[in-house]
């Protein structure tokens, strides 16, 4: 459910509700009475609902949120933000289009739900809510993105580097106006051409070791530059062709820079092709530059899917458990609640034929409550695990610093304890393609509690996402060659078709020969190497 | 915290990303809708189409790690009776984890990427094919041709479309009913007001004066028309009057027909019957086909069903005969007649098919078209077939009979010119 379009899968499981029982029903209903009753809402309600959430979330959990904004949207309206990548708005592109035939038609046959909600990282924080949803569905999704997503989006390291929460419906905007009137412009083929290209790098669209560029000041030189820019073509003067153009020792000062001027090796493809391509025009580097951004502002949503998920999961539990202790909620509401939380929450094995991997909502969810648990009640296996968390009694002080620090990677490295793993029977696969059979490496015991841990979080590490490439070498004296590295690990290759029709793009881009070496991380032998001449449509 | 209801927001955002993908995807879809045709029934041409696309041209290609070699590690959920160090064979190849391209030799994954087409575009699709004219391709492609009808009158609407004389008649109801004073009573009045000034009756004088404020003030109080009794004239789209047609397929199903042929003979038989639907509210379709017997069957056997034999056509119009004779009365149904053929007959029929055909269809058909197809290579010769140089003398004594040589689907649409010329010198 989180900004990313992401369905929930939802099997149809029941899971007795076993946390409340009746005494603490009797306990409850003293004073508060109920926010709502039966499963229609009204604007009154959601409205009502809010408060009491917020009042919970913020006030009692001390939840740090930006303000919400809440959209009720039909599941046409639903259909649409999935399409575009889960924004409110984007330039147009036939890509999400052909997402949103697809998403259409699996929507259409039943073959999958939509989810609840969306919610977008901004300033204030867009949540979007079905107006299918009943009542407990809409006071579950307030709980879960208006006060867990918000949160975490605010207080997470990595969206506090990566993103703008105040600027990214304005850029967006921007965005979107700036694609259109470059189609009105220069073609709808010749905009789509540079976007498809520039598509294809988006997952090499980011800096993943050294973290964002400083931001300081620039945005203004920006806008003055595009000002400048827009000047110049209205003055335009074809006098000045005439002038005769500056002699070879400018060029050759350009030229003479060395590879490190060019901040190689750079990882970060489209910003180097931004920046250096030799044959883009201005508006062809600006698009590129929107791909790029829109890359950088979807990169800490892909990192951490786990915690995002477990954090707001975690926090509509306790906030609608509140809700019922105090009466404000109703048993059926309370049961539907769980029905629905349950199979949010459902894992299945892997020989399950549901099985997808490893749902995201569940395994965050269980390490958040693994985390109060340790707080509140430790075993001693957790002091010996964790000798600072277990017993410290402020749970939710232990998880705001969590929500805060870390990335899934390092989150589930830190904090993946023994009692989760033996929960979800967690094991671990060695596979080589060479051999038909796999071998078991570790499973829920001592010896491999460390080791299970230490895969799990390999599998969410960044790396794990995504190739290693970098640029190497560029040559824009000569032939203005470029030279790509990927760095093999455990002898897996890049996709050979796949990776050949996107260096095909990035030679496109490029305008010269575009070659990608793919060595070996332990020997540096070059195992194999790809080319790419530009051949624009 | 702000709640924004976007449920009224103009729907259909991603409209332009569709156009784009459709444009994008054209040579594709234009393949899957050929293909589809083929797998189509006849009246079946303006459905919603699921088109599977080969995804060749809406790739999205990005660097991604193969599956074919190197070592790789999972963490999965469930382990059940597994220690370390056993081994586990793996599931077979496809199945669940990658799922990705499997890269065929040539590097076209082939992922197919299924999606519905809108009744439109389809059509849009199918009729760019036939190089239908503009103003055809919009009048077939509107789904129904509604016209506007009177139906009544109703309280709300554009000023163009008051109505008067019913507002009028309802102003001056209202105006009886609450008893507005008339214009005429109030000059009476003032004239007795003046005669009585003029008389020095002051005491009548200040009742008719209280009188006449009050008339004047209820005057002011009841308007003359008021927005309550505003009609407007009330238009319905209707779709027009219909009827009901048959549509007669003929067809040669010897084996010189070829598949080929065959697939520009459904066309032929597709674009009529969208065209007949248009006019019709009910579109019968009868299938004939004929080798030296003629036998009704059903559309799939029309089209798939292989017959050996010799040709003789009149027995598929004997057996035309037959059915109109059966089931479509002349006077109910409308009667259409599709023929297509690659020409071949037996050449002492001839003289049969054209007596059939003047004497007893065509008085009876409202159209029979009739389409040679041909192999392309020899669309250009100057051979005229058997039916051919028959049926040229039916053309000729005959308006309402049309024939044409097709070799490719653009070369369909004159045969139905004649057709809508026609309709178009009626409506005129």
């Amino acid at each position: 459910m989180a900004a990313t379009n992401q369905t929930d899968a939802k099997p149809k499981r029941k899971r007795p509700a076993k946390r409340k029982s009746a005494a603490k029903g009797a306990a409850s209903g003293a004073s508060s009475t109920l926010l709502y009753q039966g499963s229609e809402w009204s604007f009154d309600q959601v409205q009502k609902v809010y408060d009491a959430i917020e009042e919970i979330g913020v006030g009692e959990m001390g939840l740090d949120i930006y303000p919400n904004q809440i959209e009720v949207i039909t599941s046409e309206q639903m259909l649409d933000a999935y399409s575009s990548i889960g924004m409110p708005l984007l330039y147009r592109h036939w890509s999400f289009g052909k997402r949103f035939a697809h998403e259409e038609t699996a929507y259409r046959r039943g073959a999958r739900a939509l989810a609840y909600e969306l919610v977008i990282n901004s300033n204030p924080c867009i949540n979007y809510i079905m107006e299918e949803n009943s009542m407990t569905m809409q006071t579950l999704v307030l709980a879960h993105a208006a006060m867990g997503h918000n949160h975490f989006f605010k207080n997470n390291y990595l969206f506090q580097q990566w993103t703008r929460a105040d600027a990214i419906l304005d850029y967006l905007d921007f965005a979107k106006a700036y694609v259109a009137k470059c189609e009105e412009r220069y073609g709808i083929d010749a905009v789509e051409q540079i976007l498809d290209w520039s598509h294809a790098l988006m997952s090499h669209g980011v800096n993943r070791y050294v973290g964002p560029r400083k931001r300081g000041g620039r945005e203004d030189a920006r806008a003055k530059q595009l000002a400048r820019l827009e000047y110049e073509e209205q003055n335009y003067d074809d006098l000045w062709r005439t002038v005769p153009k500056a002699t070879n020792d400018a060029d050759r000062g350009r030229s003479a820079r060395e590879p490190n001027d060019l901040g190689l090796p750079e990882e970060n493809l489209l910003y180097f092709v931004e920046k250096h391509a030799p044959k883009l025009a201005d508006w062809q580097r600006e698009l590129v530059r929107i791909v790029r951004s829109l890359s950088q502002y979807l990169h800490p949503q892909r990192q951490t899917k786990v915690m995002n998920e477990g954090c707001a999961t975690f926090v509509h539990y306790e906030i609608m458990n509140t809700l019922y202790d105090r009466g404000r909620i109703g048993e059926g509401e309370m049961l539907e609640f769980l029905h629905s939380h349950s199979s949010v929450v459902f894992q299945p094995t892997f020989k399950d034929r549901r099985f997808g991997g490893l749902n995201p909502y569940a395994l965050g969810f269980a390490m958040m409550n693994d985390i109060k648990r340790m707080a509140e009640h430790p075993t001693q296996e957790d002091k010996d695990w964790f000798p600072d968390l277990a017993g410290c009694g402020d749970a939710l002080g232990a998880l705001k610093a969590a929500w805060a620090d870390f990335r899934d990677e390092s989150f589930i490295h830190q904090y993946l304890s023994p009692k989760v793993i033996r929960d979800f029977r967690l094991f671990a696969l060695d596979d080589d393609a060479e051999d038909s059979e796999m071998e078991v490496s570790a499973i829920h015991d001592d010896a491999g509690y460390r080791n299970v841990r230490r895969r799990l979080a390999g599998q969410y590490d960044a790396a794990a996402l995504d190739p290693s490439i970098e640029i190497i070498e560029a040559n824009l004296s000569s032939n203005r060659r470029l030279v790509l590295c990927h760095t093999v690990r455990e002898e897996r290759l890049l996709d050979k078709a796949e990776c050949e029709r996107t260096l095909q793009c990035l030679a496109n881009l490029w305008g010269h020969r575009v070659k990608l070496l793919e060595v070996c991380s332990e020997t540096q032998d070059v195992l194999v190497e790809h080319d790419a001449l530009p051949r624009p449509l | 915290m702000h709640i924004i209801d976007r449920r009224k927001n103009p729907k259909s955002k991603s409209l332009g990303n569709r156009q784009r993908f459709i444009r994008r995807a054209k040579a594709d879809i234009r393949d899957a809708v050929q293909d589809a045709l083929r797998k189509r029934k006849v009246s079946d041409v303006e459905g919603e189409e699921k088109i599977k696309i080969r995804s060749k041209s809406v790739r999205e290609p990005s660097f991604s790690l193969g599956n074919e070699q190197g070592r790789r590690q999972f963490v999965l959920p469930g382990n059940e009776e597994y220690q370390v160090g056993d081994v586990i064979s793996k599931p077979p190849k496809g199945g669940g984890g990658g799922g990705g391209a499997e890269g065929s030799p040539d590097g076209d994954g082939q992922d197919d990427f299924v999606f519905t087409l809108t009744k439109e575009e389809f059509l849009e699709v199918f009729f760019e094919d036939l190089a239908l004219p503009n103003l055809v391709k919009r009048k077939l492609a509107s789904l129904k041709s509604p016209a506007p009808v009177r139906a009544g009158f109703t309280s709300d609407g554009p000023p163009a479309k008051l109505a008067y004389t019913r507002t009028m008649r309802n102003s001056l109801a209202r105006r009886i009913a609450l008893r507005r004073p008339k214009t005429a009573d109030i000059a009476k009045m003032e004239a007795d007001l003046a005669e009585a000034e003029a008389a020095g009756e002051t005491a009548r004088a200040a009742r008719i004066r209280e009188e006449l404020e009050a008339l004047n003030r209820r005057r002011r109080l009841i308007s003359y028309i008021d927005p309550l009794d505003l009609r407007y004239r009330r238009f319905e789209q209707r779709p027009q009057p219909t009827t009901q047609a048959v549509m007669f397929c003929l067809m040669d199903a010897s084996a010189s027909m070829t598949e080929g042929l065959k697939d520009l003979a459904k066309r032929f038989f597709m674009l009529l019957y969208v065209f007949l639907s248009r006019h019709y509210q009910d579109v019968d379709l009868v299938f004939i086909r004929h080798t030296s017997v003629a036998a009704e069957v059903d559309e799939d056997t029309f089209f798939r069903g292989v017959q050996t034999g010799g040709t003789v056509v009149s027995t598929a119009l004997e057996e035309m005969q037959r059915v109109i004779a059966d089931r479509y009365p002349v006077d109910e149904w409308n009667i259409y007649a599709a023929q297509a053929s690659d020409g071949h007959n037996f050449s002492d029929d001839m003289a049969r098919c054209m007596e059939l055909l003047n004497d007893d269809l065509l008085p009876l058909c409202q159209y029979f078209a009739y389409i040679e197809v041909v192999e392309r290579e020899f669309a250009r010769s100057r051979f005229a077939s058997q039916l051919w140089s028959g049926y040229r003398d039916v053309d000729a004594l005959h308006e309402h009979f049309a024939m044409r040589r097709v070799s490719s689907p653009g070369e369909i649409f004159p045969v139905f010119h004649d057709l809508f010329a026609r309709d178009r010198a009626e409506k005129a």
